[in-house]
């Protein structure tokens, strides 16, 4: 119910969080802290060190920027979610940024915080995966951009490194392509049991949430889409390349034939 | 002369509110005194261990720490166990149960050590640096398991089974060969936690030199905690007080007396300050006692076109790792109303109580109802199945005839009144039935991935607990009678005091209506007492729906006294004999004369002035009663849900719930509805999504709210209720009870329409709660078998009992 | 112990705090306020939801040190200074609480969304609660006071 104790600093600055990361063995960032804190009150995370970033405002922002919509990692879910040019030019962000936790996680949890969390319940890394986003990072040797089918490594694990601070991430326009995100849970306020990305259009994606150690791609569907396959057919290969948890929400087989289904739906969905 | 104004059965707006809305509530973690601390109990990862030692010695010097203590340094400081108040069989064997355990841990809330700091998080923070040495023992969390005696949870009990408890049968037992449809099933119904949204938590102190305690605690039962906990904790009882302040929440999880409340109360007598503990949710998930976890093996013997023969049920329930307060009564309780709301002419009911490394179960709303509802109405549908009948019809050819007085049941009860049939009707007619089975049919016929099933259930329920020689009979330790004080000031208000203990069931509102209506006040000129038991001494307290029928009638003869001794002074007053005054009103009147007239306000002035009393009579208007009740109450009605299943993934969405209940009289009709309302959104909850998860190591897997599933807003559907009212002839108020109904009405009806839903496609069992990967594995096992061919076979496949993450 | 500055109902309350205390704690042991609840450990209940600059948030997930500068309001900084606030006066009329535990939870939640959807469907309130857990009242009488109180507020603007 209360953290193990801890240090803190508020950054003033990306260069001063990456300072401080630095110089503390087990800091963490802390931005709305909605994934973070829960842990901390299990105990189950204990991290010597917190960086408060939560302050650095400029890094809360959504704006276009030449193909790309530029949304800043500090941006709150709330903030996704009631983008208007999110709706305009890439509803299915500001869609699935409503379908995380509940109006108060939204309230404070951030789209950055959401992807350096490298969950793969989580709904914000699967469509940024499906929509191919790139996400910039800063480090102590300057700024890099990382592609999203690079960023997520393992289970909570991701490309950034210790003492890098993730920016921005930049989300290609879609308001031409058809897309769908269908969360299948129990409860609205859980996390995804199985989830679906997809986007239509002239290479079609697809991506599923909860379906092994990181977001993926479906990577089977989108080649059997390339190749004319319709949805129903393509559909039948979505579990393919998949490593889905077992555990007491439900089974690993159950979550195969769950996507299946699911990404049929919302593939007709994404081009009805 | 204008009517006055009554208020019984009227929906007055709850007195409870002002404080609870506006934050100014008196639960107990909003209770803070001088020199208080903080007690933290340590407890194990371990379901099942050897305990060789435990060291608090570095907690002690931890910042903050006044103490820290093992079972051992405490042994001294209790007068005896933690209570367990229900033999209910000659030959039960009965754990001890210590509030610190020394030897083994059992499950994984036994405390080990206790500790106590300045502030909340100094206590958690050295509680962490408790260090013990445990030798890891094979856990056993499944029933089937622990009855083979391999791993014993006691071992000086030399078994795992240690009650067996029978009704023996009621009727000729020979139907069950002979009949000739005979339905077995066996139904699994998982662990439960109750979850009243206000963990548990109390608050100890005292003056230690006169040996006086009090414990503010969130409890259900100030009453029977303050009887048992003098013995736990040798405080004399009259040393001893309980306050119940605000209570956020109950469902039976607070019907009990807990380890953590015996030793704030002997910390602070040790220690000479106030002793505080709040339990985390994720402790109360282990700590705080369970509910259900039973299997039943069911028979049901009828007539070829349906007609019930006999009902049998052998069942085996999960008692946990020791006996709380009424562990193996639970079972017992259901044992009564096995037969439903119907009129077989045999019976049968037994259960087996099992030990296993899990924490105890006891009572969570319904108490042993809610399981006995289950599967009578699972068998209920799957008998109709069998015979090719609708349910509706099944269930309206086998309802009991109406009875206006009691009548004797087969199992030996005295059942009140009772008219089944019109709240069965009313049901049908609300939920649109015959239009609901054309929508399924034309979904069916069209092959639509989306079907629609309708799921009946009908129930008795027995509360008003209890006839206190029946109690005796049954062998429970304590009474079920309740007390009432009225007491009326000579500015014209009234004090109630009332043994109950309501915390979130608006007594303080309903009480004040009955005694309002009977002497002539308004509801905001009555002060409801409760929940303290040096204020209000005479209580049992608040459970099992007993409220409404005992504790509001002992109110009902308060007033009666009260009125009476009102009825003396009046008429000496109005100068005329007794029997020329007539109550009417709301004041005694002279009979023809009804300008001369005495109100209660008016004789309570005069009789706390007492300058001219009549001869004889004391002064102060007040009077004490205690109601005894003849009989249990039985309320009764019909639930029906209307789902659509997806049947590609298994996913259950309600579309439409109707309830239908006979609880008698009603005091504040939205009270009631408040109630149906939470009744059934837990009973949904419990068909569709909660269950406690163990693993083979004995770990909750379900160990937080993100995991163990409480539907929000947002999956509870819209409810519709109505009411039939056929008044109770146990008490003069002719009042049933209905805090639990909905809990025990709901699972099936809502179970039922999962499998109606699929029954077209071979699936004649769901497991609880229909998850949506149960129903999907349901759907996927009845395609392998093929589709069905007629009605089905006479005995269906075992319910899919939980194993691993396998929901 | 780190300094934070917080308005918490329109009153500057300043204190020096572990950087690991909870909002919450904040509010119910630092200043006193009780009136926000806690009922669970991991975000999932709802009951200790307060607004944050206008927003609610979940106290128990929040560190104190995170609401340095900004402003909070509790149930106690809602109830008007005579009388009770729209929300609250529906929740006393239509039956929305029993044991009341959740209650001051659910009343911000709403208070939070209504300022974002004034006139919502009863299908947008019930969504817009997914946070927020009840065990006694079956939701019914919650969402039907969130209604009656948006009729209320919208026609006290119009």
């Amino acid at each position: 119910m209360i953290p193990a104790s801890f240090d803190y600093e508020r950054a003033s600055s990306v260069e001063e969080a990456i300072s401080l990361l630095g110089s503390h063995e087990d800091a963490k960032l802390l931005a709305g802290g909605h994934s973070l804190l829960p842990a901390m009150k299990l105990r189950v995370a204990r991290p010597s060190m917190l960086v408060d970033i939560g302050r650095l405002t400029d890094l809360s922002y959504i704006r276009e920027d030449g193909d790309a919509v530029a949304i800043g990692a500090l941006t709150r879910h709330h903030d996704v979610a009631n983008s208007d040019a999110l709706h305009e030019l890439c509803p299915i962000a500001s869609y699935a940024a409503g379908q995380v936790g509940d109006p108060q996680v939204r309230h404070v949890g951030t789209i950055g915080g959401s992807v350096a969390h490298g969950d793969p319940a989580g709904d914000m890394p699967t469509v940024l995966l499906a929509l191919d986003a790139t996400f910039v990072a800063q480090g102590p040797n300057g700024t890099r951009q990382i592609a999203a089918g690079d960023l997520f490594t393992s289970l909570f694990e991701t490309a950034l490194a210790p003492n890098e601070v993730l920016t921005e991430i930049r989300v290609p326009k879609s308001k031409d392509r058809g897309w769908s995100y269908l969360k299948f849970n129990r409860r609205a306020q859980d996390w995804a049991i199985v989830g679906v990305a997809a986007l239509d259009g002239a290479s079609p994606a697809v991506a599923l949430t909860n379906m092994g150690l990181t977001p993926i791609r479906a990577t089977a569907v989108e080649q059997a889409l390339a190749g004319g396959a319709d949805p129903a057919t393509a559909a039948q290969q979505a579990a393919e390349g998949t490593a889905p948890p077992d555990d007491a929400f439900a089974s690993a087989e159950y979550r195969r034939e769950l996507a299946k289904v699911l990404v049929r739906r919302a593939l007709e969905d994404a081009s009805g | 002369m204008a009517a006055t104004e009554t208020f019984v059965g009227t929906p007055v707006l709850r007195k409870e509110d002002p404080d609870l809305i506006t934050g100014q509530a008196s639960f107990v973690d909003n209770q803070t005194m001088p020199g208080m601390v903080w007690m933290y109990v340590v407890r194990t990862p371990f379901a099942h261990a050897k305990l060789n030692a435990v060291d608090v010695g570095p907690a002690r010097s931890m910042p903050g720490v006044i103490a820290a203590y093992t079972a051992v340094d405490l042994a001294g400081d209790f007068g005896g166990p933690l209570p367990f108040v229900w033999p209910i069989t000659e030959d039960i064997k009965v754990p001890t149960h210590q509030a610190l355990t020394s030897d083994k841990v059992r499950y994984l809330g036994d405390g080990v050590a206790v500790v106590l700091a300045e502030t909340r998080v100094q206590a958690k923070d050295a509680a962490e640096a408790v260090t013990y040495d445990c030798d890891p023992l094979p856990a056993v969390t499944d029933m089937e398991e622990a009855m083979k005696d391999e791993v014993l949870i006691h071992e000086d009990l030399g078994t795992n089974v240690t009650v067996h408890w029978s009704h023996g049968g009621a009727g000729d037992q020979s139907v069950f060969d002979t009949a000739p449809v005979i339905v077995q099933e066996r139904y699994h119904q998982p662990r439960l936690i109750p979850n009243a949204i206000e963990p548990r938590g109390c608050l100890a102190f005292g003056i230690p030199a006169q040996g006086e305690f009090t414990l503010v605690s969130a409890t259900q039962i100030p009453h029977i905690v303050k009887v048992t906990l003098s013995g736990t904790c040798n405080i004399p009882e009259q040393k001893l007080r309980i306050i119940a302040p605000d209570v956020g929440g109950g469902f039976g999880s607070k019907l009990n007396v807990y380890a953590e409340e015996a030793l704030a109360l002997v910390l602070a007598r040790k220690t000479k300050r106030p002793v505080k503990w709040v339990e985390e949710r994720s402790e109360n998930y282990l700590a705080t006692i369970h509910g259900r976890g039973v299997t039943h093996d069911c028979t049901i013997a009828a007539s070829e076109d349906g007609k019930i023969l006999g009902m049998k049920f052998v069942e085996i329930a999960d008692m946990g790792a020791y006996y709380q307060l009424l562990t193996p009564g639970i079972p017992e309780l259901g044992g009564w109303v096995y037969m439903g709301p119907y009129d077989p002419q045999a019976y049968w009911y037994e259960f087996r109580g099992v030990l296993t490394n899990a924490t105890p179960t006891d009572a969570y709303r319904g108490a042993g109802r809610p399981e006995a509802t289950y599967v009578v109405e699972r068998m209920l549908d799957a008998l109709a199945r069998r015979v090719g009948k609708d349910p509706a019809d099944v269930r309206r050819m086998n309802l009991h005839p109406p009875h206006a007085e009691a009548v004797t049941s087969l199992m030996g009860l005295q059942v009140d009144s009772a008219n089944y049939e019109p709240t069965f009707d009313r049901a049908l007619e609300l939920v649109g039935y015959e239009q609901w089975r054309k929508e399924q049919a034309s979904r069916r016929d069209a092959g639509d991935l989306r079907q629609i099933g309708i799921g009946i259930s009908s129930y008795i329920e027995m509360c008003g607990l209890a006839p206190s020689n029946i109690l005796g009979a049954l062998r429970y330790a304590a009474g079920g009678w309740d007390g009432a004080t009225i007491e009326c000031l000579p500015t014209g208000k009234v004090i109630l005091k009332t043994g109950t203990s309501p915390h979130g069931q608006g007594h303080e509102t309903s009480w004040a209506q009955v005694v309002a209506d009977g002497l002539g006040v308004t509801p905001d000129d009555v002060e409801v007492l409760h929940g303290d038991t040096a204020i209000t001494p005479l209580g049992m307290d608040t459970y099992g729906s007993r409220s409404v029928a005992v504790g509001a009638t002992a109110i009902h003869f308060a007033m009666e006294k009260v009125r009476a001794k009102a009825r003396t002074i009046a008429a000496h007053e109005l100068e005329v004999s007794e029997d020329d005054v007539e109550w009417s009103d709301g004041a005694f009147r002279v009979k023809g004369a009804p300008e001369k007239a005495k109100t209660v306000p008016e004789v309570a002035f005069s009789a706390w002035h007492a300058h001219a009393l009549p001869e004889g009579v004391e002064p102060h208007l007040n009077a004490t009663a205690v109601w005894d009740p003849p009989n249990f109450t039985w309320p009764g009605g019909t639930h029906i849900c209307v789902s659509e299943v997806d049947t590609e993934t298994g996913k259950v969405d309600i579309l439409q719930y109707v309830a239908v209940d006979d609880c008698g009289n009603v005091i504040n009709p939205q009270i009631v509805d408040g109630q149906v309302h939470g009744g059934v959104a837990q009973g949904i909850a419990e068909a569709l999504y909660e269950e406690a998860l163990y693993d083979q190591s004995g770990n909750l897997m379900t160990s937080t709210m993100q995991n163990y599933l409480i539907p929000s807003a947002a999956e509870i559907p819209p409810l519709t209720l109505d009411r039939t009212v056929t008044p109770s002839t146990t008490n003069p108020l002719g009042v049933k009870g209905i805090g639990e109904a909905g809990t025990i009405a709901a699972p099936p009806a809502v179970v039922n329409s999962v499998i109606d839903a699929l029954s077209h496609l071979g699936v004649t069992d769901v497991g609880k709660p229909a998850s949506p990967e149960r129903v999907w594995r349901a759907i996927q096992q009845a395609r392998a078998e093929g589709p069905p061919g007629g009605p089905s076979s006479s005995r269906s496949v075992a319910a899919p009992v939980s194993e691993g993450g396998a929901a | 112990m780190t300094h934070v500055s917080v308005s918490v109902n329109g009153a500057p309350r300043e204190a020096e705090v572990e950087p690991r205390q909870l909002l919450v704690y904040f509010l119910r042991e630092t200043l006193g306020l009780t009136g926000t609840n806690v009922g669970c450990d991991t975000s999932s209940c709802g009951s200790c939801t307060v607004l944050l600059d206008g927003e609610s948030v979940k106290s128990c997930t929040l560190l104190a040190v995170q609401a340095d500068g900004r402003e909070v309001t509790t149930i106690e900084g809602f109830t008007p200074e005579d009388g009770l606030h729209p929300l609250q006066e529906a929740f006393h009329r239509n039956h929305g609480l029993q044991c009341g535990y959740c209650t001051p939870g659910m009343i911000m939640a709403a208070a939070s969304y209504l300022k974002e959807n004034p006139s919502p469907t009863e299908e947008e309130v019930r969504e817009s609660l997914e946070g927020n857990l009840c065990r006694c009242t079956g939701y019914q009488n919650i969402v039907k006071s969130i209604l009656d109180a948006a009729g209320t507020m919208a026609g006290a603007k119009a």
